[in-house]
């Protein structure tokens, strides 16, 4: 005690670095109780990914894609997304939103798969395809899709012997429509000659 | 006097209710045609249950209700079912949706109908159950199932029933009249819903500019408990929250039901329509729909046929065409214009608008805004209008939420006020329905996510369990070599003994030094006598169903035939045996074979006949010891596994048994075909099978024979094939090609069997 009343140089180091120690233990302690599991990040993105399970952004499913983004990936490579869903990722990550990379696809209309059933043969092959277990059959018997669960993937198009699998877009009904947007050409209104486009103004 | 509370915002639009208001109701007669969209209400469609072709009665139900909320429709006339099929209906998309057409037959006979004399007595549920039978939805505009809301929700204590007679919207007087005209019904409607919702207080709301009808109600209320309130006429009082607002002062909360604070709401219409088809039994075929504007010369209500087309409507009311500048389906300030005049009235339709230009001007284009406040000033809901739109634009979803969105009416009353003439409430319901879309996609997508995972996890839940067998089966291979190796010697189990034995054959052909005794000379080839007969076998079986694989086993044949040749060349070259059953080593498994060995020699001893018998004498032993055994299992309570694994003994021991007696039946043959061919009896065995394939033929018959006895078989073959070709031709099925395939082997055989023929003949 009276050595160290003596080097209080010595003192205020042994202080810090006994507080360093001890809060160093702390964190430690906390980084090991309170580990999270998973990659919170990637969760989050594959929340925001639409779910078809189509692999057009070269990833086997949107959640290994997700991971992937989440390490860095671009994040316009998934097309059954689109717009939108860059957007949002744009958002979420805090990065400039791209526009869709069309190697990976365009964005289509949302479409569900159809089999034609007086020509399916009953492979199997397109129920193997599936990602969501969508469609029903057995070897030899008639396959059908259960229309509610397709994402419309395109996955089972591909392996079908026949050729049988049709893709639907899907139509607007009266239930399903929704109201746009005003055109803009009621909002921007010409109200006074320089409103006018360029050359039109009198 | 009641208290009557007010609301924030609210418009005094011009209220032109007094033109349609000239004229008592007028019935509107019946159309040429009645078109019945299958959806007229909130919920699901219902599904038709008519066809064309069909008589229909008044009354009579042509669509089933899909699911709880959800109602059925009902033929408006008698007549005939024309189509049921997407038609224009009256929807702001105009698009088309399934209806169900009928022709009128103008007799306009009811279905029997009754109604009830006292529903008091009636239980509540199957009260209910009566007014969704009729078909009835809110008729104020929403169309929500009636029978849904009366059900209300366990556990909401309601204590005030409020029947909506404000109709604030401008031009539309089709309550007002009804009112007048029949107050009663609206009483005797009221008093059904008393009885079912049992509140504590009933009111009816009606604003202060129809002194008529307050009048009429209030006469026709005396001596019952129901309040006729009265109140400023503000537009938009007749909405559902602000209504309740005004009578009772509670508001209800935001995403919440008028049920959550205890008042449910019913509009006027639906009142009277629950009186008919309580009181009646009519179901919901008709409502008063106003027909006004300045386009039509005589602006009043009609007693209308759902399913009339606007057009007929407007042609009683003296349409002028070219005055109108668009039609619209409901009031100026909430209806939607239609596309065409010929879609038909539905429950909700109150009001056929056809006004002038000068009357209800194209709105002019927007400009900016400019922040005036003048909307959030007018908003019933105390919403700020113009951040709304702002986020709208911008299509910030989240922000918009936060602003609650969603409690907005789109009443219209912030698109009235907008000095910038900006069509705010399309905004508002664009933005609505975008988010409503995305949080349905996103659903989807968890949706679609679980049942990914699901599956995911099945796939390698399978391959775990497929590794899991495959270790176990290994491991279990590996303990009975273990103790085997062990114990070595045979065990009780038949299989297990025949696996040592085999095992100890193989031992002992190792361990004996090549070119040994005479004995295991012979065993081997017997033995690959044996497999020979079974690759031939094999090779004739391939070649009947034209295998892929034949060549394979033409393959495997020619190489037991050479290793056949081979064994026997040695045992030619062996020394000839003395005694092969002495020939003891002192090894166990040894010993067994040379038993079996000296057994078989024994039996080659015998003739055919003589060893057959031995052979059904022996198994029939083995199988009266397994009877026996399996009768001291089962009595045993020995697992099921063991019992069944007997019971299968027991069955092929009986089989083969069958099997020789048999060929005890023809031990001529069987001696002519074996004699110094083998003496296994294995080989005899498959030899015996062989020859009963080929039937008596091939040891009797003489090549020429067999080949045209061939023919004839391929000829009856191709014959039926062609038959059968054609059926499937005619039926387009796809087995076409199959048959198709087949004929042509079918024929080609037949051209090869025939060819045959020829060279022998020419022989």
């Amino acid at each position: 005690m009276e050595f160290l009343q003596q080097q209080p140089l010595l003192a205020a180091l042994l202080a810090l670095v006994g507080l360093g120690a001890v809060f160093g233990a702390l964190l430690g302690f906390a980084a090991v109780r309170f580990r999270t599991e998973g990659n919170p990040i990637a969760d989050q993105i594959n929340d925001i990914l639409p779910q078809t399970q189509c692999g057009q952004c070269g990833f086997p499913g949107c959640r290994p894609y997700a991971e992937a983004i989440a390490d860095g990936e671009a994040i316009n490579k998934c097309p059954p997304g689109g717009e939108t869903t860059i957007q949002e990722l744009a958002d979420l990550l805090d990065v400039e939103a791209i526009p869709l990379d069309e190697e990976h696809g365009e964005e289509k209309v949302r479409a569900v798969a159809y089999i034609r059933e007086d020509e399916c043969i009953g492979c199997t092959k397109c129920i193997q395809a599936c990602p969501v277990d969508a469609i029903l059959g057995a070897a030899k018997q008639m396959h059908t899709v259960i229309t509610s669960e397709c994402t419309g993937c395109d996955l089972c198009v591909e392996p079908c012997p026949v050729d049988c699998i049709d893709m639907i877009p899907e139509q607007t009904t009266v239930q399903s429509w929704r109201w746009g947007l005003p055109r803009p050409s009621t909002v921007n209104a010409d109200i006074i000659a320089t409103d006018a486009p360029q050359g039109q103004a009198a | 006097m009641r208290k009557i509370w007010d609301f924030h915002g609210g418009i005094h639009p011009p209220e032109n209710k007094d033109q349609s208001l000239g004229e008592p109701i007028a019935p509107a007669g019946i159309p040429r045609m009645l078109t019945l969209p299958v959806s007229q209400h909130i919920g699901a469609p219902a599904i038709p249950v008519v066809e064309p072709g069909d008589q229909v009665l008044k009354g009579q139900q042509i669509a089933k209700a899909r699911g709880p909320v959800s109602v059925p429709v009902h033929a408006p006339t008698s007549g005939t079912v024309v189509a049921v099929e997407p038609r224009p209906v009256a929807h702001p998309s105009g698009l088309t949706a399934l209806c169900v057409v009928i022709e009128p037959d103008g007799e306009d006979r009811w279905i029997e109908h009754a109604g009830l004399a006292d529903y008091t007595a009636e239980d509540k549920a199957a009260l209910l159950e009566r007014i969704r039978d009729a078909g009835i939805a809110g008729m104020g505009g929403a169309g929500f199932p009636a029978a849904v809301k009366l059900a209300g929700r366990p556990g909401a204590e309601i204590d005030t029933l409020i029947i909506n007679g404000t109709e604030c919207e401008p031009y539309i007087t089709a309550d007002d009249i009804l009112m007048r005209e029949r107050a009663d019904q609206i009483v005797a409607g009221t008093l059904i819903l008393k009885h079912l919702i049992a509140p504590g207080h009933t009111l009816i709301g009606i604003e202060d500019n129809k002194p008529e009808a307050i009048a009429a109600v209030r006469r026709a209320c005396q001596g019952h408990d129901i309040e006729v309130v009265q109140f400023p006429t503000k537009y938009p009082s007749g909405g559902e929250k602000q209504l309740i607002e005004i009578l009772t002062g509670r508001q209800v909360p935001s995403g919440g039901l008028p049920a959550d604070i205890g008042v449910v709401c019913q509009n006027l219409g639906t009142t009277v329509a629950i009186h008919r088809a309580i009181a009646h039994g009519e179901p919901l075929i008709s409502r008063v729909t106003t027909v006004t504007g300045e386009a039509v010369d005589q602006p009043r209500n009609y007693d209308t046929l759902l399913g009339t087309p606007m057009a007929w409507l407007l042609e009683r009311a003296g349409y002028r065409a070219a005055d109108n500048n668009r039609l619209v389906m409901g009031g100026p300030m909430m209806g939607f214009t239609v596309t065409s005049a010929d879609v038909p009235v539905v429950k909700t339709t109150n009001c056929v608008l056809a006004p002038t230009e000068a009357e209800l001007p194209t709105p002019p284009p927007a400009q900016a805004c400019i922040r005036c406040g003048m909307c959030a000033e007018a908003c019933p809901a105390s919403l700020l209008p113009q951040q709304l739109f702002w986020f709208a634009q911008g299509q910030e979803h989240e922000k918009l939420e936060q602003h609650n969105l969603f409690d907005c009416i789109e009443c219209g009353a912030c698109a009235y006020v907008c000095p910038s003439s900006i069509p705010l409430v399309q905004y508002y319901r664009a933005a609505k329905a975008e988010i409503v879309q995305l949080r349905q996609d996103h659903e989807r997508a968890n949706h679609s996510r679980d049942r990914f995972e699901a599956r995911q996890a099945r796939l390698e839940r399978e391959a775990a369990e497929k590794e899991a067998k495959r270790a176990a089966r290994k491991k279990a291979a590996e303990e009975r070599a273990k103790k085997a190796a062990e114990s070595g010697d045979a065990q009780e189990d038949p299989i297990q003994a025949a696996i040592e034995r085999a095992k100890a054959k193989k031992a002992a052909q190792a361990s004996a030094p090549a070119g040994d005794s005479r004995d295991k000379l012979e065993a081997d080839v017997a033995a690959t006598r044996k497999r020979l007969e079974k690759a031939e076998a094999k090779l004739a079986e391939a070649r009947e169903a034209d295998d892929a694989n034949i060549a394979a086993y033409e393959n495997a044949v020619q190489k037991t035939r050479d290793k056949l040749q081979n064994a026997e060349a040695a045992l030619a070259a062996a020394p000839a045996p003395d005694a092969p059953a002495a020939s003891s080593s002192g090894d166990a498994a040894q010993d067994a074979i040379a038993r079996a060995l000296a057994a078989r020699y024994a039996a080659a001893e015998l003739s055919p006949e003589e060893k057959a018998r031995a052979d059904l004498e022996k198994l029939e032993a083995r199988l009266a010891k397994t009877r026996t055994k399996l009768e001291e299992s089962r009595s045993a309570g020995e697992q099921d596994k063991v019992i069944e694994a007997l019971e299968s003994t027991v069955v092929r021991l009986e089989d083969k048994i069958a099997t020789v007696r048999q060929s005890v039946g023809m031990p001529a043959e069987a001696e002519a075909k074996n004699q110094g061919q083998t003496t296994d009896p294995a080989a005899l065995a498959i030899e015996r099978a062989k020859a009963r394939r080929a039937g008596t033929g091939k040891s009797s018959e003489s090549p020429k024979e067999v080949l045209e006895r061939n023919r004839e078989a391929l000829n009856k073959k191709l014959t039926t094939t062609r038959e059968r070709l054609a059926e499937a031709r005619e039926a387009g099925d796809d087995t076409v090609v199959a048959f198709e395939m087949a004929e042509a082997k079918l024929a080609d055989k037949l051209a090869r069997v025939e060819r045959e023929l020829a060279e022998l003949e020419e022989a």
